[in-house]
């Protein structure tokens, strides 16, 4: 049976590279030479979580949201809300924003994911707006289009993470339970349900599969991701305002899941360090990322239709194959 | 083995079935015949358990099982292999084969899933040669072939076929029905709807015309080919 099936193997492996690679992302603050390009790194993590979570959603469960930036928002804003103007424990803030993005989900997901198609995209798009609205008119509370400011860094068992080094554990750790949950989750009972309901929902009805449920525990996953990415994000930036969470910031991560590889597992790896990197290498030429993430999904749905992930795993998997052969060579000579 | 009281079905206002009456014997090929839009893809779908019954009692081995979500339906033995065949493209043929296994290995692993596993490809010798093939790169012949194997992984003692036929060459209908019939022989129960009357009554046993959501005639398959009205209207000789 062990060589008949084997989902568990897969996951052992994806498992031990997440942590090859996550013990490597703690070299980034020895290299970061100052603080700014020490926050890049931060926000590759949040910016993983984000793309991460839509990716599970998106290219495994063949679902589209339109509102990851909501629920991103939605997180920045529960928790900000509540430690500024509630005084909370911003610990118990981001709590709450990950209970209460996962919780919204639910709702929009209870009836839209009943119906077959592309539903689940339209709700979401009607709710992205709904948010973005009371994010800019509940004055009162998000203070509005100036802004929530003053949102108190998150401290932890006495430890204070307002600064951009200590802040660097928190979201490198937040990617990388991300991860290892992801890979966890997909070779698990609900993961394969969830692509073979992608594929086919006829047939994966047919094999006994609840194709709504596995749809809805994927869209709760991705909301919460996001949830927590907005949280995180408002404690570190200690600000937020509502045009980071629009519908055209939705519309970019759906591009970014694109980019690194619909439905591949290492794809938000490379979706975050393209949505993190290009705007700052082009920040002398105003506005010209949206060009550039343009042209990049023209050549990703021309060429690339598995994305970055698509065309560097196989690479990757030749150089493990040589690793290892060499090695058995140098181990097996006299 | 299946006894089919009354069933009506439809979706939303249009009811496709009307008082639908039939029986299979345990280890009979059953055709069920009828031209597009008669109903056989209902009455599959409704037997299944993945469109809920209006009215009308399904017994499967003596239980009734028309209230049954398809996964209990499943797991007392009885699995569609669906109309267009339906693999799961991006996954491969192993993997294709573990889905219809879901309902054994899940929550805890079924140790007669390694047999069946076994069973399946030594029926389907093909398969075993593109396990590690994604599913989608099959030739249209050897996907309904891996249809048939994914929905015999959950050991059905009754196997319902959807139009098996559809878009096939004469020649590859020709191999799916006489693997079917090999199945038969080997103690499998077969319900099978096709439009295609000449190769499902050539296999077949018996034999159920469809015609607007009723059953108009049924016998034997040797009875139903000799049949005036049955040769002008189905077979069209």
């Amino acid at each position: 049976m062990s060589q008949a099936f084997s989902p568990a193997k897969q996951c052992e492996r994806r498992l031990a590279t997440v942590a090859v690679l996550w013990i490597a992302f703690l070299a980034w603050p020895l290299l970061a030479g100052n603080d700014y390009v020490l926050s890049l790194g931060v926000y590759f993590f949040i910016n993983l979580l984000l793309i991460g979570g839509l990716n599970l959603l998106m290219g495994f469960g063949g679902q589209i949201s339109l509102c990851q930036a909501g629920f991103f928002g939605l997180g920045a804003y529960v928790s900000g809300v509540l430690s500024v103007r509630a005084g909370w424990p911003p610990h118990a803030g981001v709590a709450a924003a990950l209970i209460l993005s996962t919780v919204s989900a639910l709702a929009i997901g209870l009836p839209a994911l009943r119906l077959r198609g592309n539903y689940l995209a339209m709700a979401t798009l009607g709710f992205n707006a709904i948010l973005t609205v009371l994010f800019t008119e509940l004055v009162g509370l998000t203070g509005g289009p100036n802004g929530l400011s003053g949102i108190p860094p998150i401290i932890l068992a006495g430890v204070d993470f307002g600064s951009p080094q200590r802040f660097y554990y928190l979201a490198w750790a937040a990617g990388g339970l991300c991860m290892a949950l992801l890979a966890v989750f997909l070779s698990s009972r609900a993961g394969r349900a969830l692509r073979a309901v992608a594929a086919s929902e006829v047939a994966a009805a047919s094999m006994g599969i609840n194709a709504f449920n596995a749809k809805l525990l994927a869209f709760m996953f991705s909301a919460g991701a996001a949830g927590l990415a907005g949280a995180l994000y408002a404690h570190f930036n200690q600000y937020a305002s509502p045009e980071t969470f629009n519908f055209s910031a939705s519309v970019l991560i759906v591009v970014m899941v694109a980019l690194g590889g619909w439905g591949q597992y290492w794809g938000p790896i490379f979706g975050a360090a393209v949505f993190t990197a290009v705007p700052e290498l082009l920040h002398k030429f105003q506005d010209a990322e949206l060009l550039v993430f343009g042209a990049g999904m023209i050549v990703v749905l021309l060429f690339l239709p598995q994305g970055i992930a698509g065309c560097v795993a196989p690479i990757a998997t030749r150089i493990a194959a040589g690793m290892t052969l060499l090695a058995r060579t140098r181990a097996t000579r006299p | 083995m299946l006894e089919v009281r009354s069933l009506r079905a439809g979706y939303g206002r249009a009811q496709v079935l009307h008082d639908l009456h039939f029986s299979i014997a345990a280890g009979e090929f059953c055709a069920l015949i009828g031209a597009n839009g008669a109903g056989k893809s209902t009455t599959l779908k409704g037997l299944a358990g993945l469109l809920r019954p209006i009215g009308g009692t399904v017994q499967f081995d003596g239980e009734p099982i028309e209230r049954l979500p398809a996964a209990r339906i499943l797991r007392a033995g009885l699995a569609l292999v669906p109309e267009g065949r339906r693999v799961f493209g991006p996954l491969s043929v192993r993997d294709n084969l573990q889905m219809g296994a879901f309902t054994r290995l899940f929550p805890r692993k079924d140790p007669g899933t390694a047999r069946q596993f076994e069973f399946v490809l030594e029926t389907f010798p093909r398969l075993r040669e593109r396990l590690d093939q994604p599913a989608g790169t099959l030739s249209g012949g050897e996907q309904q072939m891996l249809a048939i194997a994914r929905a015999l992984m959950s050991s059905p003692r009754l196997l319902m076929l959807d139009e098996p036929s559809m878009g096939l060459a004469p020649l590859v209908v020709q191999q799916v029905f006489e693997v079917l019939a090999n199945l038969a022989r080997n103690g499998l129960t077969l319900l099978v709807s096709e439009q295609n009357a000449t190769a499902a009554l050539a296999f077949a046993d018996h034999g159920h015309v469809l015609e607007a959501g009723r059953i108009v005639q049924s016998g034997t398959a040797r009875s139903l080919r000799d049949d005036p009205k049955v040769r002008e209207a189905y077979l069209g000789i």
